[in-house]
């Protein structure tokens, strides 16, 4: 229930507060949200499997972010950065499409 | 990047669901807060503030704002390849832009000189009335005395001067194929049966048709010792208002490509 509020404070307060982007944070804020929502989805899963530690989920959702923010600044130090990022969001995305089927066997038991 | 809670494989979740079922506790959740779902609520809080914040800034009419070096050196390569394009096809454009207006105004140009040729011909060939400077000879024949042949010269008098159109008696147009013949009661000018006295209007420089009739031994002094009269009349405007239609040629073709 909380969580859930929290996800909408989340966006109400993006929406009215339009924050401007530090221009060195710009291209890892796409690459952290992803990472972040993997956490998330990651979290979810584990809770539904009854795992779920609160600590973890901070550590998981911090060190996902940091890395991924990592990840892409190392690509763009070594001019790989647009190909290391689309990487990091592939290998995202796949992720999170697991945890969802996961979580959706648990919600719907299919 | 660390694999947060769960490392097995997703098929693998449903062998881990041992004691109460994932939907009971999401529900017990729903109803009970704890320490561990704020933390939650502000982890999810956040990464809902920057999603938004994210999406708005993808949604931004600046497209090359959040782009690397790289993809903005291919993007300037692209679009100065663009703008090669367009310029080169902003010169074919107006290439083809000059050639349309100079062969339309070469057309034009034709058909001026067309339509002023068809005019001179016109005139020519009797097709249209025809006005402006020229003389007026009255030749009258009191005592019958005059043949075809007074007249005949006079017209060739005319048209030697330069005359470009000739009427007789505002009747018949007198053209390259006019037929003259004699007749007991004056002369039959292209089938029209003239009679005296005969008004010839000639339109040309008026000064030298009226010499071209009046000139010693001509048209005039043969006209006068056949005992008729002529009186030359040089006007600043003639009517020459008969028309005759142009007759079809039956044998001659014009040559092709001339």
């Amino acid at each position: 229930m909380i969580a859930i509020l929290g996800l909408v404070i989340g966006v109400v307060l993006g929406l009215a507060f339009t924050p401007d982007v530090p221009l060195a944070l710009e291209p890892y804020l796409p690459i952290a949200v992803v990472a972040a929502l993997d956490a998330v989805f990651g979290a979810f899963r584990a809770f539904l499997d009854g795992i779920f530690d609160d600590k973890v989920f901070v550590v998981s959702f911090v060190s996902n972010v940091l890395v991924a923010a990592l990840v892409v600044f190392l690509g763009d130090k070594l001019g790989v950065g647009a190909q290391l990022s689309t990487g990091v969001v592939v290998v995202l995305g796949i992720r999170i499409f697991s945890n969802v089927a996961a979580i959706r066997r648990h919600l719907f038991h299919a | 990047m660390s694999d947060p809670e769960v490392p097995e494989a997703p098929e693998a979740a449903e062998t881990a669901d041992s004691g109460p079922s994932g939907l009971d506790r999401l529900r017990r959740s729903l109803l009970s807060p704890s320490r561990g779902q704020a933390v939650v609520a502000v982890l999810v809080g956040l990464l809902a503030f920057a999603g938004v914040t994210q999406a708005r800034l993808a949604g931004q009419d600046d497209a090359y704002a959040g782009l690397r070096e790289a993809e903005l050196i291919q993007a300037l390569n692209g679009l100065q390849a663009a703008s090669r394009k367009a310029e080169r096809d902003i010169a074919e454009l107006e290439q083809t832009r000059d050639e349309l207006r100079s062969s339309s105004q070469r057309r034009t140009t034709a058909l001026d000189q067309a339509k002023q040729e068809v005019a001179t011909l016109a005139v020519l060939a009797g097709t249209v009335p025809a006005t402006g400077p020229g003389v007026t000879a009255t030749v009258k024949d009191p005592d019958g005395g005059l043949t075809l042949n007074h007249l005949l010269d006079g017209i060739e008098e005319l048209r030697n001067a330069g005359a470009e159109a000739i009427e007789i008696n505002d009747r018949v147009r007198v053209v390259a194929q006019t037929s003259f013949e004699d007749d007991p009661n004056g002369i039959v000018v292209d089938g029209v049966l003239l009679k005296a006295p005969y008004v010839i209007d000639a339109i040309g420089a008026p000064d030298t048709l009226a010499g071209a009739l009046s000139f010693e031994g001509g048209f005039v002094d043969d006209v006068e010792s056949d005992g008729g009269s002529v009186s030359t009349e040089q006007k600043d405007r003639v009517e020459v208002s008969v028309t005759r239609s142009p007759p079809q040629p039956r044998y001659a073709e014009p040559v092709p490509g001339q």
